[in-house]
């Protein structure tokens, strides 16, 4: 079987894979690290979003053996270690932007981008838009909104 | 999806050999589309040839011609500060394929190859009159996009670039499908040295078509006004449970018309 | 730590979990020696199976089982259960056809199971399920009410003629009639309820997990109600006596309804299980949802209301079909009556009503209740109706609705259709969210819209709900064949922090935070130091679960119940050791005192006493501070309100975008206003959905069209503005807590209230009514006609 080497929340891991194998995939079965979801197989919903080399990617939407070598993040390696949230989790949490929380590792990993990716600011409308890849059931989106307001200042002023 | 065999070739003449020498073997690029087609089990591949080692990636402008590679992510396209100053139109049009994430990972190459016909990149390709480069060839865009899902590319070849002549102005608007978010009708309209194209995406039975009515009426004015009358049929173009041929065919005209507007 | 009890917007103590990525959903769990179970599926709608051919699957590499009908039918395994039964006209029950686990001899929809393949990973279980050769011969497909419903139609049970599974009526038909002959004007609208399908961002999951020593199955499954799940495969299909039953069903990625029902999957793999004699886990992918969850809605209505001069209704006829799908799900034939037409009087003093209702089969996914459950559909009819009457008469359609409201003194409210609401206060919903809406404003933002091009409307619903199905008694009167009480257990340990064991099950509604706020306002404890417990049935002694906005007003009032028993118990104790009488003993914050001195005892002193009996009435009282209560309900709740919706529609291509929308709701006493607030911004997002955006479509020969979120459009964050959420507050007078439920709320109120909007829009192109999801094609079909006069003028 095919081996595959890469790095996940800062540690090197190399599994056993078949070349069929999604990196999401690898994360749950192999890593065990349950917290990144698979919602849909259409590549629509965003539950399985993770950080692949600092950006966004749909994890059930890349193979294993693409993901070799390169460094991911996911929801598990967010907080620090003493267990302090992250800007953006903090800010889910204060402003109730989650409710059954199945969206949300995707929901954040992807909210994380989006503001990495506007440092200047971002309008209520260009957060609508920028979620277009993730989808949410339960919250009517409006907490996630103002949670990813919210969150903005506080990452760029850390940075 | 089905189990397969993985190369990840180290050069284009590599990749080339593996693709040639098995007829079942597929190229990926960044796996937008055919990683969801590979899940769905509509394709069989014996053997996935990984494109990204070949280091097809980077945007350069020149004497007029703007050359993208093809394993240059729709990300990269849409930040390119290169590309937003010759054609700010083909940055716009790749910022608005799919989710940030799936520009993460799509490429131009990718797109163009795989010609779906509710893609945005094909539009741009045809508008702009673009020549699409491959291992052993260029091809013009006019001669590239050959059905749904097919193109004029033989079994094995490789694109490794798409040249886009700068335009004098260039716009994309595109109505989306409220569900999958692809085009359910996109219109790029260019002026060019050959004088004006309009490229549909996303309406045509048989993909992305050039839209040679409106291409005359812009021809002598290039303004939403000079193709406020020009109708298109809806005989060729598609119909769904989103959106009949019908009513495609009507925003086919104000998506066009739109767009036109934006080009300025 | 701030106020924490009840009123305080605290912050979730699930969230945590939830945001590292430690939530604990099923698929999330694995079994040691797990094997994976891939279901075959039926890819045409209705078709006899001559045989099955299983041999090269169950040869090809990783197979451990392959399971086909046959195999159940000769252990006796029973067909899935049906929780309500519904009566004809004439009397007689409804038809009520076996649902068997995987298909027998025929196939009834897209979707329906037929085999299961058991194997090491699930990817040679999905290998392996292409190598199962299946003998169909397909059969013409009855794949819409109106196909199901023709002469001659394909018939998707053959016992069922017509197949109509019930013909149900509801008020007296002459005296409708009568009403109906004297009227001043008679208002008819032909309406139709959108098909919809749940999606809950989780797809659903099973693991069962059969331990041979002990002979006890566990079930891990996504579920609303393990309890009922327990209770249904058990005594139903598998017989397993409960004792050697658990089903857990852990942290669920929401429900909205689909998660209600007893699924195929959940007995397949349990009884896998044990035959394979490993545990067996069966993940579905979100395609495989769309074709195995159950659907919502799908009702095909004609509604006419008779009127006075001033616009007074003086009564409502309705007659409705309601698609079954091929199956009953677990509580489908309630939805379309007791969940439907006993709601047609909604806020307004219609004195006689009546409502007939044809339930039919077809070849499409069983249909079931989704988020609202009849209350959406009896609200679209009556408020699209109330608008129609407003056009017709020429009377304002908020005139309208003041006139006709119940008035706030004349509750308890006897309705003609059954119900006797308790509480509630429409003028002032209606008067509130009018203001915040900027209702009078309006037309000043219709001509700035008509400025930029865009077409403005504003419509409104002053819908009413029902929450909470009870009196036990009652619903088994009307066909229910289970107890709709709940079951809360409170467990003070010795050194008085709170574990709660609720039959409740919380999917996103935050009960641990909230039915902790319970405890911190009732016992005085502070929350970070109780704990709920849910979705488990071996450590929760029974419940009903959760559905129909019922977990506060009903598993709420029974852990009210409860801690009532351990304050009582506590001043027995309490009396004990302060030598003082139970009479003369008061408890508040968290603290027993005698009345009158400054004599006190902590509840963790009364706690250590009770389990640390050393000076303790022990032979009046038996030791610990353990209780347990079952609360059966008194009535239902009565949930209603305003709500305003605002769009613009962009006339070129049809885009309607809802661009403001104001609710006002009437939810009882608020437990967590931040999460009240959430539960209804979420139910008008899925209620905008159902307006606007989703539908699952059949083709004429029963394939899904809609079948994945390539074409079944969900909600996106820009497809939805901001929600403007407020309550004005009636309380319940039945249950302790005086809450009436919000889960619902926002689904129910809001798509009258934006197709309403959209009419008003349109009214220059006589548009009187438009069915739902409004699509850009539809709207712009109308557009592209052109404007007409309207009808009432």
């Amino acid at each position: 079987m095919p081996q595959v080497t890469l790095t996940v929340n800062g540690k090197q891991h190399t599994v056993e894979v078949e070349n069929r194998t999604l990196l999401v995939e690898v994360l749950r079965e192999k890593l065990a690290l349950t917290g990144t979801h698979v919602g849909c197989d259409t590549s629509q919903c965003g539950a399985c979003v993770v950080h692949v080399d600092g950006v966004s990617a749909k994890s059930c939407t890349m193979l294993a053996v693409q993901a070799a070598g390169t460094s991911v993040l996911t929801i598990e390696g967010l907080a620090a270690a003493d267990g302090t949230l992250h800007p953006m989790q903090e800010m889910f949490r204060e402003h109730h932007a989650l409710q059954c929380g199945f969206c949300t590792p995707g929901m954040v990993m992807s909210a994380i981008d989006l503001v990495n990716n506007h440092p200047a600011g971002l309008t209520e409308q260009e957060i609508r838009d920028g979620l277009e890849g993730n989808l949410c059931r339960c919250t009517g989106y409006h907490n996630i909104v103002k949670a990813i307001a919210a969150a903005h200042p506080l990452m760029h002023a850390k940075a | 999806m089905y189990d397969f065999a993985y190369q990840k070739p180290a050069s284009l003449a590599d990749a080339v050999k593996a693709l040639g020498a098995d007829s079942e073997a597929k190229a990926l690029a960044g796996g937008m589309t055919y990683i969801p087609v590979l899940k769905q089990r509509l394709a069989k591949p014996s053997t996935i040839v990984d494109l990204s080692g070949l280091g097809l990636t980077g945007i350069t402008v020149t004497g007029g011609t703007v050359t993208i590679g093809a394993m240059t992510t729709h990300v990269a396209v849409a930040n390119s500060a290169a590309v937003k100053a010759a054609i700010p139109a083909l940055a716009a049009l790749a910022g608005g394929i799919g989710d940030e994430a799936v520009r993460h990972r799509g490429t131009i190459g990718g797109s163009i190859a795989n010609n779906d016909p509710a893609a945005d990149y094909p539009a741009a390709a045809l508008a702009l009159g673009a020549t699409i480069k491959t291992d052993r060839r260029s091809i013009k865009a006019d001669d590239f996009f050959t059905g749904l899902f097919s193109t004029a590319l033989e079994q094995g070849e490789i694109v490794t670039a798409v040249e886009f002549p700068v335009a004098a102005k260039a716009a994309y608007e595109k109505f989306r499908n409220p569900a999958s978010r692809y085009a359910i009708v996109g219109v790029f309209v260019a002026q060019t040295s050959a004088g004006a194209r309009v490229a549909v995406t996303g309406a045509g039975q048989g993909g992305v078509f050039r839209h040679t009515a409106m291409e005359a009426a812009l021809a002598g004015n290039f303004s939403a006004a000079a193709i406020k009358g020009v109708t298109t049929s809806p005989a060729d173009l598609n119909g769904d449970i989103h959106a009949s041929s019908e009513y495609r065919a009507h925003l086919v005209g104000v998506i066009a018309g739109r767009a036109v507007a934006k080009a300025g | 730590m701030g106020f924490e009890g009840i009123g305080a917007s605290v912050r979730r103590k699930e969230d945590s979990r939830f945001l590292n990525g430690r939530g604990n959903y099923t698929d999330d769990i694995n079994r040691p020696g797990q094997l994976h179970a891939y279901v075959k599926r039926s890819d045409r709608a209705h078709a006899t199976i001559g045989g099955i051919d299983i041999s090269a699957a169950a040869k090809a590499p990783g197979v451990v089982a392959v399971f086909t009908g046959a195999d159940l039918a000769k252990e006796e395994i029973g067909g899935l259960p049906c929780g309500w039964q519904i009566h004809n006209k004439d009397g007689s029950p409804m038809a009520e056809p076996p649902h068997p686990v995987l298909a027998v001899g025929k196939v009834r929809h897209v979707g329906d199971p037929i085999a299961v393949v058991i194997a090491e990973t699930k990817q040679q279980a999905k290998d392996a399920a292409e190598l199962l050769s299946i003998g169909y011969t397909d059969l013409p497909a009855a794949a819409s009410l109106a196909a199901a419903l023709a002469p001659g139609a394909p018939t998707v049970h053959d016992e069922v003629a017509g197949n109509i599974c019930y013909d149900w009526q509801i008020g007296d038909k002459a005296v409708v009639d009568g009403v109906f002959a004297g009227a001043h004007k008679v208002v008819r609208l032909d309406l139709m309820n959108n098909r919809l399908i749940p999606n809950a961002m989780e797809p659903r999951a099973a693991i069962g997990d059969y331990d041979v020593n002990s002979g006890e199955y566990t079930l891990y499954t996504t579920s609303q109600n393990p309890h009922v799940i327990r209770l249904l495969m058990g005594a139903f299909v598998l017989h397993i006596p409960e004792n050697k039953l658990r089903v857990v069903a852990p942290d669920v990625g929401g429900g909205f309804g689909s998660k209600i029902y007893h699924y195929a999957e959940e007995a397949i793999v349990t009884w896998a299980s044990a035959k394979v004699r490993r545990p067996v886990k069966w993940t579905a992918e979100r395609t495989e949802s769309f074709i195995s969850d159950a659907h919502g809605r799908d009702h095909v209505s004609v509604a006419e209301m008779a009127v006075d001069a001033q616009g007074k209704f003086l009564g409502l006829r309705v007659s409705t079909q309601a698609n079954m799908g091929a199956y009953l799900s677990t509580f489908a034939p309630c939805v379309p009556t007791y969940l439907y037409a006993t709601l047609l009087a909604g806020c307004y003093t219609t004195p006689v009503i009546y409502c007939e209702v044809k339930a039919v089969f077809t070849n499409t996914v069983p249909v079931d209740a989704y988020r609202g459950a009849g209350r959406p559909e009896a609200a679209f009819l009556l408020e699209r109706l109330v608008d129609a009457v407003a056009l017709d008469t020429g009377i304002d359609r908020v005139e309208l609705r003041r006139r006709n409201f119940i008035p706030v003194d004349a509750f308890p409210y006897q309705t003609p259709v059954a119900l006797a609401y308790d509480s509630g206060d429409y003028q002032t919903t209606l008067r509130v969210a009018l203001k915040n809406a900027d209702w009078d404003g309006f037309e000043a933002r219709r001509t700035a819209a008509k400025a930029r091009g865009k077409l403005r409307g504003i419509g409104i619903s002053t819908y009413l709900e029902a929450c909470g199905i009870a009196p036990s008694a009652v619903a088994g009167s009307l066909g229910a064949r289970a107890g709709l009480y709940e079951v809360a257990n409170i467990r003070v340990h010795p050194t008085g922090s709170v574990t709660v064991f609720t039959g409740s099950h919380s999917h996103g509604q935050g009960h641990e935070t909230t039915f902790a706020q319970l405890v911190v306002d009732q016992l005085g404890v502070p929350l970070d130091q109780i704990d709920v417990v849910h979705g488990d049935t071996a450590k929760i002694p029974f419940g009903m679960g959760t559905y129909g906005s019922r977990s506060l007003a009903v598993g709420g009032s029974a852990m009210v119940k409860a801690m009532d028993k351990i304050i009582a118990k506590g001043k027995k104790i309490a009396a004990h050791l302060m030598e003082a009488s139970v009479e003369d003993i008061e408890f508040a914050n968290n603290t027993f005192t005698v009345a009158g001195t400054d004599k006190s005892k902590t509840l963790t002193d009364i706690s250590l006493a009770a389990y640390v009996p050393h000076n303790y009435p022990i032979e009046e009282l038996e030791p610990g501070l353990d209780e347990t209560a079952f609360y059966d309900p008194k009535n239902f709740t009565f949930p209603g309100g305003c709500h305003i919706g605002e769009v613009e529609i962009d006339p070129e291509t049809g885009v309607v975008q809802v661009v403001n929308f104001t609710a006002v709701d009437d939810v009882g006493r608020v437990i967590n206003p931040m999460i009240v607030e959430g539960q209804v911004q979420g139910g008008i997002a899925q209620g905008i959905g159902q307006a606007l955006l989703e539908a699952a479509v059949y083709d004429e020969n029963g394939q899904l069209m809609s079948g994945s979120m390539m074409d079944y459009t969900m909600p996106r964050a820009d497809n939805l503005p901001n929600i403007h959420v407020a309550t004005e507050n009636t309380m319940c007078t039945h249950n302790p807590l005086g809450s009436k439920g919000c889960g619902e709320v926002g689904a129910i109120g809001s798509p009258p209230a934006v197709i309403n909007a959209i009419c008003d829009a349109l009214k220059e192109y006589g548009v009187r009514h438009m069915n739902m999801p409004a699509t850009s094609g539809k709207i712009w079909s109308i557009i592209n006609a052109g404007p007409s006069k309207m009808a009432a003028e």
